[in-house]
């Protein structure tokens, strides 16, 4: 009877061995996935009860983490949640993070690979880890005098030192409360997160970065520094009639403000904002060249902020109606505040693109610097000659063009108006990009329910008022 | 081997004393303990900042069940294999640490880790109990067809009405007077018994009639009687009391036993093939099953029915290589992580490492029970332990197996390990079997020329069925 004994026991050998085979498995193959899946309990609690690194602005907390007692040992708070909640994003056990909570999740809570020494030190001494510190390159004015000027308005602003990326202001309107997604009551958390996602303002939505709307004439500026690349100057003359009719097309663009004459110099146009001398400049150009420039600012191009971010959008297949359309910022063009401050940060920089940034440095709690950001230079996306005479441009627009409420005695300032429709039943959305010399910075201002008239004056009425309070803040 | 050779008169003054061994078996039955009772201070120290207060209570309590045991050992059993006590004692040590632990979970606290203190001691009373009163195993041959009919009786036990108990879909429980038990642990005693003494009665007349076909030789028609029986009885605790792992339990042991004693391979190919049979059929028929392959192949399609096995494996992941350390992890939230689920618990809380080892400790118990049957001297006995190492064996890969995803989760306990009264005791019965079989194989022969005349020509046919046979 041995021989069957024999085999039997080398059968039981075998199934113990699977045993350990999938043991090894289950350590080897499926543990990273586990322990990543948003449902496991285990990491998110883990998660949740850190003792998460600071944010900071200057020297000052905008998000840090309180000690307490009970199951979590730490609750997450903002002390200024309304004026940062677009910068901090939020930190909650359901609902995940957003903002820096997100992107700077790991360093924040002191598990990224950086980390690995610190964390082992911990360990073995018996100590309670705790994550590293943001510095922002944020400035606390700036940010609000951007929050108090969109009041109560759906909006962004976005504010950049164009000459090293430095984010200044960051603000998406309405702002909530983040300290209502961070409490430890999980109930009085699901109930907020239920009445904030339902809100009717949308306040969760990062208008700043995540979201793209029509820049509408904002866009000309693309357009201008295309035709300049192409050989053009600021005095060469263009036609505007008083309705240019599309290529192809039953349809006709109109102008909604005085282009002061149907021949004009492509400066007048741009103090204009004149419809149909861009409509004509960019069926002139082309569509591969209009293509060529959005995408040298960035455009259909991942952003590279540390923040999540969406690309804005320039169409790649269009027709000559289209390209006319989208030589004024209509038709499928689509950009966040973001992208463009980013093009105006370039044209202020003499053609420069800087890598915009909000986060400057990350240090451990024993204050050494984990990693830390300089500026950083993207690429060229106009030559010098074509920025200075955009700058030119802008000046002059501000001087005595569209973008007259943004004036202020003593600081050169350049801008642009816009003022854009994505439907013909909603309200249109009211921009105002543009930049000062002294502060270095480009500011974009953009209000989305603009409950005004559809012309551009109207927008830069609405909308400049924000740009200029931001700068001034800035003085 | 040799100690068989030893049974032949002619060799009678080569005589091979094994060497006791009761001082290492001392030596190692404290180490094993030892994990046991750290695990359960660790975990006091880890959760509250101190040692238990009762530190030295628990600890005389703990570890003077383990002397008393060994003594008994000792002068009952000296020949006993030293390592299966003290593998015994580190699993039951572990298992009640862990259950401890998860007490500690709930607002207020549990107590079942003291309770199963209270089962424990009353195993290693039985324990006692039978190596004192069964002096020698053969005496469990006498009857088999009482014992087979009382294991079927006690299988089937929990679907008579009044006195069976369902819970969490499986019926396989008895209450009587508020007590819960699972009868099936005493019939899983009661049948292999029954089926070492059957088969090793009728081991000749199955093993030569039969035909062949294909190159298998085929048993008859009419010897397939009983194997049919126990095939139903098994479809049976399938279908009415939704226990698939029991009934794989049952005819696994069934299977092994009766192709040990036959030495024939027609006999576990006949038997997977009606299993399977029967395992498509519940997968087509019953809800139950079907439900549990899907838990298995796919448990994330329904993250709230499959909770308890997707919980089990975030448990794994948190644990990761060498666990959170006791007290650390959060085994419970698994759903029944005291009783089917404990190996995630030692795995989130001592690793896929400590769960390793774990299996290792088994693999040695399991290994330590088939050498004992190569090593027994007569055919019952090398029955009995071969049967009752593989159905433990069945039973570790089962259940460990089905926490880890490796086969879909069937409710079985983790024997010595799962909290549960009735599997405890009747393993430690088990073990009392296993090691008066052992001490018996390893005997002097010297000292064993007392008990019958008649056990030198069995132990002669037993080592080498053929030659007596001589087809």
């Amino acid at each position: 009877m041995n021989g069957p004994i024999r085999k039997v026991a080398t059968f039981v050998a075998v199934l113990l061995a699977a045993l350990l085979v999938n043991l090894t498995w289950i350590s080897v193959v499926r543990t990273e996935s586990l322990n990543e899946d948003s449902r496991n309990r285990r990491v998110r609690d883990a998660e949740f009860s850190r003792n998460r690194g600071t944010i900071l602005v200057g020297n000052t907390p905008i998000a840090q983490s309180v000690e307490r007692a009970g199951r979590f040992p730490f609750v997450r708070t903002y002390p200024e949640p309304e004026i940062w909640s677009t910068v901090t994003g939020w930190y909650s056990y359901d609902y995940a993070r957003s903002g820096l909570e997100l992107s700077y999740n790991q360093q924040l809570a002191g598990t990224s690979s950086l980390q690995a020494a610190s964390r082992a030190i911990d360990i073995l001494s018996g100590r309670q880890g705790r994550g590293a510190n943001l510095s922002t390159t944020l400035n606390a004015s700036a940010q609000a005098a951007a929050v108090r000027a969109l009041g109560k308005q759906r909006g962004a602003v976005v504010a950049m030192n164009y000459a090293t990326g430095e984010v200044l202001a960051m603000v998406s309107t309405p702002t909530y409360d983040p300290n209502r997604l961070a409490t430890v009551d999980l109930a009085a958390e699901r109930e907020a997160w239920t009445e904030l996602l339902n809100a009717k303002d949308e306040p969760l939505k990062n208008r700043a970065v995540r979201e793209v709307y029509p820049p509408g004439s904002t866009f000309k500026l693309v357009t201008a520094a295309a035709a300049l690349e192409d050989g053009m100057v600021p005095s060469t003359e263009l036609d505007a009639p008083a309705s240019l009719r599309l290529p192809n097309s039953s349809r006709s663009m109109g102008n909604s403000t005085n282009c002061g004459g149907t021949r004009v110099s492509l400066e007048q146009a741009m103090k204009t904002s004149c419809n149909t001398a861009f409509g004509n400049l960019g069926l002139e150009l082309g569509a591969d060249k209009m293509i060529a420039m959005a995408e040298k600012f960035g455009f259909n191009q991942d952003q590279r902020i540390d923040m999540a971010a969406a690309p804005s959008r320039f169409p790649t297949e269009i027709d000559e109606a289209q390209t006319a359309l989208t030589a004024i910022g209509q038709f499928d063009v689509a950009a966040s505040p973001l992208q463009m401050v980013q093009v105006v940060a370039a044209i202020a920089n003499d053609g420069e693109m800087m890598r915009p940034y909000l986060v400057s440095t990350v240090t451990n709690r024993d204050l050494t610097v984990l990693s830390a950001q300089s500026p950083e230079r993207l690429n060229r996306a106009i030559s010098k000659s074509t920025a200075e005479h955009l700058q030119q441009m802008m000046i002059a627009t501000v001087e005595d063009g569209t973008g007259k409420p943004a004036r202020i005695d003593g600081v050169v300032i350049g801008g642009k108006t816009g003022t854009a429709q994505s439907a013909p039943d909603r309200p249109p959305y009211a921009w105002f990009v543009g930049y000062a010399e002294d502060p270095q910075v480009a500011v974009v201002a953009f209000v989305e329910n603009a409950d005004v008239d559809r012309d551009d004056i109207s927008g830069g009425r609405l909308a400049a008022p924000i740009f200029k309070a931001v700068v001034e803040a800035l003085r | 081997m040799s100690a068989q050779a030893q049974v032949q008169p002619q060799l009678a003054d080569e005589v091979i004393v094994y060497k006791k061994r009761r001082n290492v078996e001392l030596l190692l039955l404290l180490l094993a303990q030892s994990f046991g009772f750290g695990g359960w201070a660790i975990t006091h120290l880890n959760l509250y900042g101190e040692l238990p207060t009762n530190l030295a209570v628990v600890g005389g309590i703990w570890f003077g069940l383990g002397l008393a045991t060994h003594l008994v050992v000792r002068f009952r059993l000296p020949y006993a294999d030293p390592v299966i006590l003290p593998s015994v004692f580190l699993l039951n040590g572990l298992g009640l640490a862990m259950i401890y632990r998860i007490d500690q979970i709930p607002e207020p606290v549990r107590t079942d880790a003291t309770k199963q203190l209270v089962w424990t001691a009353l195993g290693l009373v039985l324990f006692a109990a039978v190596a004192l009163a069964l002096r020698d195993h053969r005496r469990l041959q006498r009857y088999p067809y009482l014992l087979f009919i009382a294991g079927l009786f006690l299988l089937l036990l929990p679907l008579a009405p009044v006195i069976g108990h369902a819970s969490g879909g499986a019926r396989i429980w008895i209450r009587i007077f508020g007590m819960s038990f699972q009868p099936a642990e005493v019939a899983k005693i009661a049948l292999a018994i029954a089926f070492a003494a059957y088969f090793y009665e009728k081991r000749e007349v199955l093993a030569l009639a039969g035909k062949r076909f294909l190159g298998i030789e085929f048993p008859r028609a009419r010897d397939l009687g009983p194997i049919a029986i126990m095939w139903l009885a098994s479809l049976a605790v399938m279908v009415f009391q939704n226990d698939l792992g029991t009934s794989l339990l049952f005819f696994g042991l069934f299977t092994v036993m009766i192709y040990i004693a036959t030495e024939k391979p027609a006999w576990p190919i006949i038997a997977g093939l009606a299993f399977t049979a029967a395992g498509i059929a519940a997968a087509k028929f019953t809800n139950h099953v079907p439900r549990r392959l899907n838990a298995w192949l796919d448990p994330f399609s329904d993250y709230d029915r499959n909770l308890q096995i997707i919980s089990a494996q975030f448990g794994f992941a948190w644990g990761g290589l060498f666990g959170r350390g006791w007290g650390l992890g959060r085994p419970g939230l698994t759903p029944l992580a005291k009783s089917d689920m404990i190996a995630a618990a030692i795995g989130e809380e001592l690793g896929v490492l400590g769960l390793m080892a774990v299996v290792m400790i088994y693999a040695l118990l399991i290994a330590r029970g088939f050498k004992t049957a190569v090593t027994s001297p007569d055919g019952f006995g090398k029955l009995l332990a071969a049967g009752l190492s593989f159905v433990f064996a069945l039973q570790v890969f089962t259940i460990i197996g089905g926490v880890t995803r490796l086969l879909p989760l069937t409710g079985l306990t983790t024997p010595f390990m799962s909290q549960g009264g009735s599997s405890l005791v009747a393993n430690w019965i088990i073990i009392a079997i296993l090691m008066i079989i052992s001490h018996r194989s390893r005997l002097p022969q010297a000292a064993t020329a007392a008990p019958q005349d008649a056990s030198a020509l069995e132990a002669a046919s037993a080592q080498d069925a053929t030659a007596v046979i001589s087809r």
